[in-house]
Formats: C-alpha cells, sequence, structure tokens
C-alpha cells in the first residue's frame, strides 16, 4: 500500500501524462463566448457604479459636496473616503487611500468619489454633479527628481524604511546587500565597466479591464465576483480596510482576461462593496481602458547603476548595482526584488547592490512577470555586452564562464540547488538562429535572465466521484493554463485518462488561504497540493479495497485506476477498479477525498537566453524584429504548449516595452496616452514567430521536477532587444522605449553611419 | 432622453429591445441581450475583442450605436459554432492554444472568420496585418498565428 506521508521529492520516470498536450478544459467556453470574465456577472437589480477621478497629480481635496449628484433620478448611493473607516497608518490604510483618496489626490485618476445608479447615464450624470474643491500642489514624476531634497513630499512626516533621516523625503525605502569584497575585487579586474541605464514603468496591458459585481447585503455579508489573481488576498485585504470579519466575505474570482501581476491588488472593489453596502443592491463596477491606465499600477521604471570588473580571461571579479526604483503614490515596490534578482545568476564572488524606492505622483507600482528584475537585466545585461567588447569574449562564452551553478551561494544567502543556467547557454550556442546571417543594418543581441519562482500558502481538494471520475478545487486561479496542469498532474498520479479529471477554480468559502497566483508559483504549489490530495485518495481507496478484502490494507497495490491484492494475497481477489470502490462508498465510511493545506517551499529557480536579431532603418529609426529565440529551463513542462504560450508571450512584452510602450506625463502631470491607440503595445504585424525552447534541468523538490514558467521570459528581454540593437547600430541604447525618434537622435549624437554587421 | 425601440436579428434570431441615447451596440449586446462573448478591452476602437458582423462588414461593436443597429444584421462568437460542432478555426485555436486568457479570443475569431470570408488562402503576412487590430497580451500571436493558418489549410480541404 502506497504511503500516504507526502514526499514531495523529484522521482525520475516515464510520464503517461505529463509531458502532453492535451486540450485544457477551460478551452471550450473560451472558443465559444462562453467563459464568463470580471465584466460578464449579471446579478438582478444591479446598479451601475462609476468613479470620480482626480484631475490632478497632486492636490489636497478641500471639500467633496456630493449633495447634487444624490438627487439624480436613479442614483441609489454615493461614497467618498468619508464612507471608509480611518484604520490609521500602514500597508492597509495605504491599499485603502490608494482606492479611494484621503484628504489628498495623489496621481492623475486617483479616486475620489463613486456612485452608484440604475443605468449608465444616470450614473455619469451624478459624477458630473459631485463638487469637488482642490488645492493644486506641485507634483514629481521622476523617481529621481522625486528623491532630491526640494522635491514636492508626498507623504509628509512618513520616514522611509531602512534610513535614519529626520527630514521629509519622498523615500519610502532604502535596501543593500553586500557579499566578499567589492573593493578588493574591482581591484583585481582588468577590465571594469560602469554605465546607467533607465526603464520607464510598463503596464501590464492585461485585455481584461478589472471588473466586479458586489453584493452586501442586510445580515453584514459580502461577496465579490471579481477578475483577481488573489481572491484570499483580496478578502483579507477588503476585511482589513472594510473592518468585516473575514469569513463575512465570500469571493468568487472569474476567468482572469490577463493578469500578469496586475491584479493581484484590488482597486475599484472595496468602492463596489461600500456602493452595494449603501444601495442594498448589487453594484457591478468596470473600469474603462483608460482608468486602467491613469489609476492601476504599472511595475516600477528603474534607473540602474552597474559596474563589474572583470578579468582578462573572462572572469567577473565583482560587481556593484544602485538602483532608484519608482514606487508611485506609495511605498512597497518590491526593491529586494532587484537587489538581490539583479546580479545572482552570475557566480561572481564580491557583490554589492543598495538602492531607493521613491514615491511620485503616479499610479502605485503593481507586480508584473518578475517584478523589478527585467530591468536590472536590461542594465546588467548591456554592461556584460560591453565587457564581451572589450574583452573580444564572446557574449555567449561570456555568460557561460560566469553562470552561477549547483552550489554557489548567492547574494541573498541562497546555495542554488541543481539549476539550468548552464544547459540554456550550451543550447543557446548551438541553436541554429545564434550563427545565422545577418545583413545591413541588423543586429543580433543575447541576454540572460532569471527569476526565484516562489512557493507559499497554498491549499486544494481532490473529490473522487461515484463513478471513479475526479473533481480538483484549486485556490490559485488560473492565470497561464493551471487547470489543465493540475487535471494532468492528478491524472498521472491516479494512472487515469487527463478527461476524467475535471479541475475547478474554488471561492474563498470553499477552501482555506491561498496565497496569489503570482511569482510563477502555481504549477509548483498548487501541483505539490494536488499531488498530496491525490495520494490521499489513493490511500484510502486502498485502505477500502483492502477492507473489502478481509485483508491488510498493506497487501494491496494501486496502478492505473485499479487495485489488486498483492504479496502473498495476490490474485486471491478479482481486482477492484476506482469506480467499483468509489461506488460503494456510502457503505463504506463515505466520500473518499483528500485535501492539502501547505506553505509550498523548494521551487527551483529558472534561468533563460533570448536571442534576438533585429533590423534598424536608418532613416526612420523603427527596429524591426526578424527573428526570436527563448531557451528557458521550466524544470519540467506539464503541459508544453503553455509553457511555450508563456515564453512567446512574455517575450512579446518584453518586445512591446523595449521599443513602444511608456507613459506620457504632460507639465501638469496628467498621462497624455491613456488609451491603446497611444500606449502602444505589440500587434501581430510588428512581430514575427517566437521560437520557444524548453530546457528541463528538474527541480529536486517536486515529484516531476516542476520549477515555475512564466516570469523567467521577460527578465532578459529588453536587454537582448537592446544589445541586438547595439550591434546594429554600433551604439547601446541605454534608455526606453528604444523608440524610432530615441533611436535616431542616438545614432546623430553619436555621429553614427549605421554599420552593417 | 427616452430610449428608442430596436429591432435586430442576432445570429439569425430576431431581438427586440430599448436602445438608449449614447449606448453602444457593445452595451447593448452584452447588457441588454446578456450576450457576454463581445469584449470589451478598450470601448474606443483600438483592441478588437468586441469585434462583430454588421450587416457583412467587421465591425468593432464598441464604435457602433445601438440605434444604428435597428434592422441590422449582427454575427457574434455566440454564433459561430454549428450546434455541438465547432468552427474549425475554433477548433484550430484550441488544438493550437492560441488562446491563453481567452478574453481576445472571440474578436481574434470572428476577425479571422472575416477573412477566411474573403481570402481562403492568406499568406502569413496577410493574417498578421488583418490580425493586427486585435490586441492579445497572452500569447504573443505565434500560436495565434499558426491557429488560423492551419484552419484556412483545413477548409481548403487540404
Amino acid at each position: 500500500m502506497p504511503d500516504d506521508s507526502f514526499d514531495q521529492r523529484y522521482i525520475p520516470k516515464e510520464h503517461r501524462f505529463v509531458g502532453t498536450t492535451p486540450i485544457k478544459q477551460d478551452g471550450t467556453d473560451k472558443v465559444t463566448g462562453r467563459a464568463v470574465f470580471g465584466a460578464d456577472t449579471h446579478l438582478p437589480g444591479m446598479l451601475v457604479g462609476k468613479v470620480l477621478r482626480s484631475p490632478h497629480a497632486h492636490a489636497e481635496i478641500i471639500s467633496i459636496d456630493t449633495s447634487k449628484a444624490e438627487t439624480v433620478k436613479g442614483v441609489k448611493a454615493v461614497c467618498t473616503s468619508a464612507d471608509f473607516p480611518d484604520i490609521g497608518n500602514g500597508m492597509f490604510a495605504d491599499i485603502s487611500t490608494n482606492c479611494m483618496a484621503r484628504g489628498k489626490a495623489l496621481y492623475d485618476g486617483h479616486a475620489v468619489a463613486a456612485v452608484a445608479a440604475t443605468s449608465e447615464a444616470a450614473a455619469k450624470e451624478a459624477l458630473k454633479l459631485i463638487d469637488v474643491e482642490y488645492k493644486v500642489l506641485p507634483h514629481v514624476i521622476d523617481a529621481k527628481e522625486a528623491a532630491a531634497k526640494d522635491a514636492p513630499i508626498l507623504h509628509p512626516g512618513r520616514r522611509p524604511k531602512g534610513m535614519e533621516i529626520d527630514y521629509d523625503t519622498n523615500i519610502t525605502e532604502r535596501g543593500e546587500w553586500k557579499m566578499g569584497d567589492v573593493e578588493a575585487g574591482f581591484a583585481e579586474a582588468d577590465f571594469i565597466v560602469e554605465d546607467e541605464y533607465v526603464t520607464q514603468p510598463m503596464h501590464q496591458g492585461y485585455i481584461e479591464p478589472q471588473a466586479c459585481v458586489a453584493n452586501y447585503t442586510e445580515d453584514g455579508q459580502a461577496e465579490l465576483w471579481t477578475c483577481t489573481q488573489s481572491p484570499w488576498v483580496f478578502r483579507l485585504r477588503m476585511s482589513e480596510i472594510l473592518k468585516m470579519e473575514v469569513s463575512r466575505i465570500k469571493v468568487t474570482p472569474s476567468e482572469l482576461g490577463g493578469a500578469f501581476g496586475g491584479k493581484t491588488s484590488f482597486y475599484a472593489d472595496p468602492l463596489a462593496v461600500v456602493l452595494s453596502r449603501k444601495a442594498q443592491r448589487p453594484v457591478k463596477i468596470v473600469l474603462t481602458r483608460g482608468e486602467v491606465l491613469r489609476s492601476t499600477g504599472p511595475v516600477s521604471g528603474i534607473h540602474t547603476r552597474v559596474k563589474i570588473g572583470m578579468t582578462k580571461d573572462g572572469k567577473f571579479t565583482a560587481a556593484e548595482g544602485e538602483v532608484y526604483m519608482q514606487s508611485g503614490a506609495f511605498a512597497g515596490a518590491g526593491l529586494v526584488n532587484a537587489l538581490t534578482g539583479m546580479l545572482c545568476r552570475y557566480s561572481t564572488p564580491n557583490v554589492h547592490t543598495f538602492g531607493f524606492e521613491v514615491a511620485s505622483n503616479r499610479p502605485k507600482v503593481n507586480a508584473f512577470r518578475a517584478p523589478n528584475v527585467p530591468q536590472t537585466c536590461f542594465a546588467v545585461e548591456g554592461v556584460i555586452d560591453t565587457l564581451s567588447k572589450q574583452s573580444g569574449i564572446d557574449p555567449l562564452d561570456l555568460r557561460l564562464k560566469n553562470a552561477a551553478a549547483e552550489g554557489f551561494k548567492n547574494l541573498h544567502g541562497e546555495t542554488f540547488g541543481p539549476i539550468g543556467f548552464v544547459d540554456v547557454i550550451e543550447a543557446a550556442k548551438k541553436h541554429p538562429q545564434y550563427s545565422a546571417p545577418l545583413g545591413p543594418n541588423q543586429g543580433r543581441g543575447v541576454a540572460a535572465g532569471f527569476w526565484f519562482n516562489r512557493g507559499g500558502e497554498t491549499t486544494a481538494s481532490v473529490n473522487l466521484s461515484s463513478d471513479g471520475t475526479v473533481n480538483v478545487m484549486l485556490g490559485t486561479p488560473d492565470v497561464a493554463g493551471s487547470r489543465i496542469s493540475m487535471s494532468l498532474m492528478v491524472a498521472e498520479e491516479l494512472g487515469i485518462d487527463p478527461g476524467r479529471v475535471r479541475t475547478r477554480l474554488a471561492d474563498t468559502s470553499a477552501l482555506g488561504y491561498n496565497h496569489s497566483s503570482a511569482g510563477s508559483r502555481v504549477t509548483f504549489s498548487s501541483g505539490l497540493a494536488v499531488i498530496e490530495c491525490t495520494r490521499k485518495c489513493i490511500a484510502t481507496v486502498c485502505k477500502r479495497a483492502a477492507d473489502t478484502w478481509g485483508i491488510d490494507a498493506d497487501s494491496v497495490a494501486y496502478e492505473d485506476g485499479v487495485v489488486r491484492p498483492a504479496g502473498a494475497n495476490a490474485g486471491d481477489f478479482e481486482p477492484l477498479t476506482l469506480a467499483d470502490i468509489c461506488g460503494k462508498a456510502a457503505s463504506q465510511g463515505g466520500a473518499i477525498a483528500g485535501h492539502a493545506e501547505i506553505v509550498a517551499k523548494g521551487a527551483g529557480p529558472g534561468f533563460a537566453i533570448h536571442i534576438c536579431d533585429i533590423d534598424v532603418d536608418p532613416q526612420t529609426g523603427f527596429t524591426k524584429i526578424l527573428r526570436y529565440a527563448v531557451i528557458e529551463d521550466c524544470g519540467k513542462a506539464i503541459h508544453p504548449h503553455q509553457v511555450e504560450g508563456q515564453y512567446q508571450g512574455a517575450a512579446v512584452q518584453g518586445i512591446g516595452w523595449a521599443l513602444n510602450e511608456e507613459y506620457i506625463y504632460n507639465d501638469k502631470g496628467v498621462m497624455e496616452n491613456p488609451s491603446f491607440l497611444d500606449y502602444r503595445m505589440p500587434v501581430a504585424s510588428d512581430l514575427p514567430m517566437i521560437d520557444a525552447v524548453i530546457i528541463e534541468v528538474p527541480n529536486p523538490n517536486h515529484p516531476y521536477g516542476v520549477r515555475g514558467v512564466g516570469e523567467v521570459p521577460l527578465t532578459p528581454t529588453m536587454a537582448a532587444v537592446g544589445n541586438a540593437i547595439g550591434n546594429a547600430i554600433g551604439v547601446r541604447p541605454k534608455s526606453l522605449p528604444m523608440s524610432p525618434p530615441k533611436l535616431l537622435k542616438l545614432m546623430e549624437e553619436n555621429e553614427l553611419p549605421v554599420a552593417a554587421e | 432622453m427616452a430610449k428608442t425601440h430596436i429591432t435586430t436579428t442576432v445570429n439569425g434570431d430576431e431581438y427586440e429591445g430599448l436602445a438608449a441615447p449614447g449606448q453602444s451596440l457593445l452595451s447593448f449586446i452584452r447588457d441588454d441581450l446578456f450576450m457576454t462573448g463581445t469584449k470589451e478591452g478598450c470601448g474606443t476602437g483600438d483592441c478588437g475583442a468586441c469585434s462583430i458582423m454588421l450587416d457583412g462588414r467587421l465591425t468593432c461593436a464598441c464604435l457602433v450605436m445601438a440605434v444604428e443597429a435597428d434592422g441590422a444584421d449582427i454575427e457574434t462568437i455566440e454564433g459561430m459554432a454549428q450546434g455541438n460542432e465547432l468552427h474549425p478555426l475554433q477548433r484550430k485555436f484550441l488544438e493550437h492554444n492560441g488562446s491563453q486568457c481567452g478574453i481576445c479570443t472571440p474578436g481574434f475569431l470572428v476577425t479571422a472568420k472575416a477573412l477566411l470570408d474573403k481570402n481562403p488562402n492568406p499568406t502569413e503576412t496577410e493574417w498578421r496585418f488583418w490580425l493586427a487590430g486585435n490586441l492579445c497580451r497572452c500569447t504573443g500571436y505565434d500560436k495565434i498565428i499558426r491557429a488560423v493558418m492551419d484552419a484556412a489549410e483545413e477548409m481548403r480541404g487540404n
């Protein structure tokens, strides 16, 4: 009989279902229009909620008069910060104030009031009649300018984390990490390159705007249907900012129409709950694209200074990194990711990183695919390319000479286990694109990327039905095919066809706490949980069979959906199928189910190399992507099509970040391009096919070797594009986006005729 | 202002409704007819998620007023499958994993079908330019392009 204590170690073996590509079970609903996304829920009596937003980047709110708005026919509720409990200071208070401005508007688009009405027209009319008196204050947009002593201060009286200072500042945090002796390391170097690079904030760009329906009822319960990566996090935060008992709130995740980190925080959801409480009717709020761009979090833009020292034979002796991160209107931008993630893929013995998070009059930043590592890669991989040119060492060879491998203790104190960095570099060297010929005005760039991959709090349940088919309840919303991946892992454990396993998303009342679908943690963490659930089910199935036969529970064997007597009893009884055993559950102790509540640990880090070939038009500065390859170690591809899709999609997001996407603020601090026409994301005609190469170096801490997939493939992209442009035009651009006017200017400044490779 | 009575045919069925002043056809389809397969990504005609066929012409439903649809013949994603038989484009999207999160998928399918209705054999470049009005943030377009090309090939009988 199988041991029901859970062993998460990797076991090398042939798989029947893991690694195959069946059509995902949520697919049909998506191609027929049936899938229910955030905006697709309709409840009887539902009201339309609309939000009034600050037109100023920074302004004191002197008064808000809602009396006229309340008289509009059809208006059922109006809310302002006065309807939210004052919960003092701290993270939850900041979350509340970001959702609804209190005292000051801190960015263009900051919510200041909201209404619920029986029609959209009435709601819009009411918004016009809300009278807000503002006192406009000086504002600051750029992180470095905001860090200056004379900058307008967003939060007077606050002091940064990690710094002892006695004056007001927009710096919200200072961090520092050190390893070895950096000065001694630089003294040993034959080459030292130091440079500064600037990245712009980038919006996650999910096509589905945030949308929710809230229903607060007379008995003090609230239900929320919303598009979220984080149902339990939403519930906890809602309970904190509205002072409600956690279990009175039920969050049901809808299909997620793209998220990429941007739906780990809520914006209008608490407004909908408050409006519903006041109106005693369900309230739906769907953000417009303009609201999404003006008020929901992009990821930080970062100023990065990098200095790397290297010997003649290409070994890095020391590295230093300094960052200024724009965190938006509030603290908390994930500085630690930038400081520990920027250099740890290289086995440099002496490393020092430090940096600052700085508040400015922009929307609070949010997570986005390996938050803050891609920006630092743009800088680090640029410096490494310069070192490659100075030393004449091939760029991939140079990365190979310095690649971290098993046993290297990195800056954040983790000793790497078996990792695939060397494997991906070697695969990249052999990739045909790396030796394909280039024409005039064309360039090739390579860059390496990294992400930690995460674990964390996770729950799941597996229920066997009377016919032996299986339902899996998943607590981590499906951002990238996780339902089919869970079904495949459960099917593999049970040895039954994946078509007999159906995975669905749980609401917050159906399972215990789950951390967000974020950090590339889902296939690893929820994978561990559903495997544990399934093994518990198998143990019960075996016991039921043994009881039926009147033999010891350890005298039976389970394989491929069938229990057989084993050992001394082998052949004594007819085998029993899952359906045989599950069908008798009522007379044998009840339904067969397994549940798991874990804090997943041991997610293996992931590494990638991207190869980018581009063509720069010397007349216009326009960059065309000619060829693009993503070579990445994901540990194990449970469903390879889903993995390839992640590699390709992330790379294309990075291409957008590299070439086009940026926030344009006018001199009043108002965003001038809050639409998909002007915030230009890549379209099909911008791109070639993206070659996705899956490398599998198993994670020793997952039965199938899973690491994580979705974040690593954004990390090297802008660097690969930037290095390619540098090789095409002869000078490496150091700020994003690398748009045509900027490239033309760069070529002019450097008096560069566009050179043939 | 009073609402306007309109009659439209959607996927072969006749519907009546009251269009509010300023109401988009997209809102009418989603909020009045409860056909939520047609998606709103931007409301300004930039993302293609609300693509429908309006009197045989590929249209962003967010850019048309509901009152303009009086007497019109509309096709949406809900009408693409025939009974239990998915359209080849829908099947190929599933086989190639051309749909990741799925929010853009109905728009891509309606748009792709509109091209195949007039050109059964588009090149990859033609596909990429035809679909350039449809934004997808998940896939990088690779698997979408493979899906539509494979569907076109199957529909040509190869």
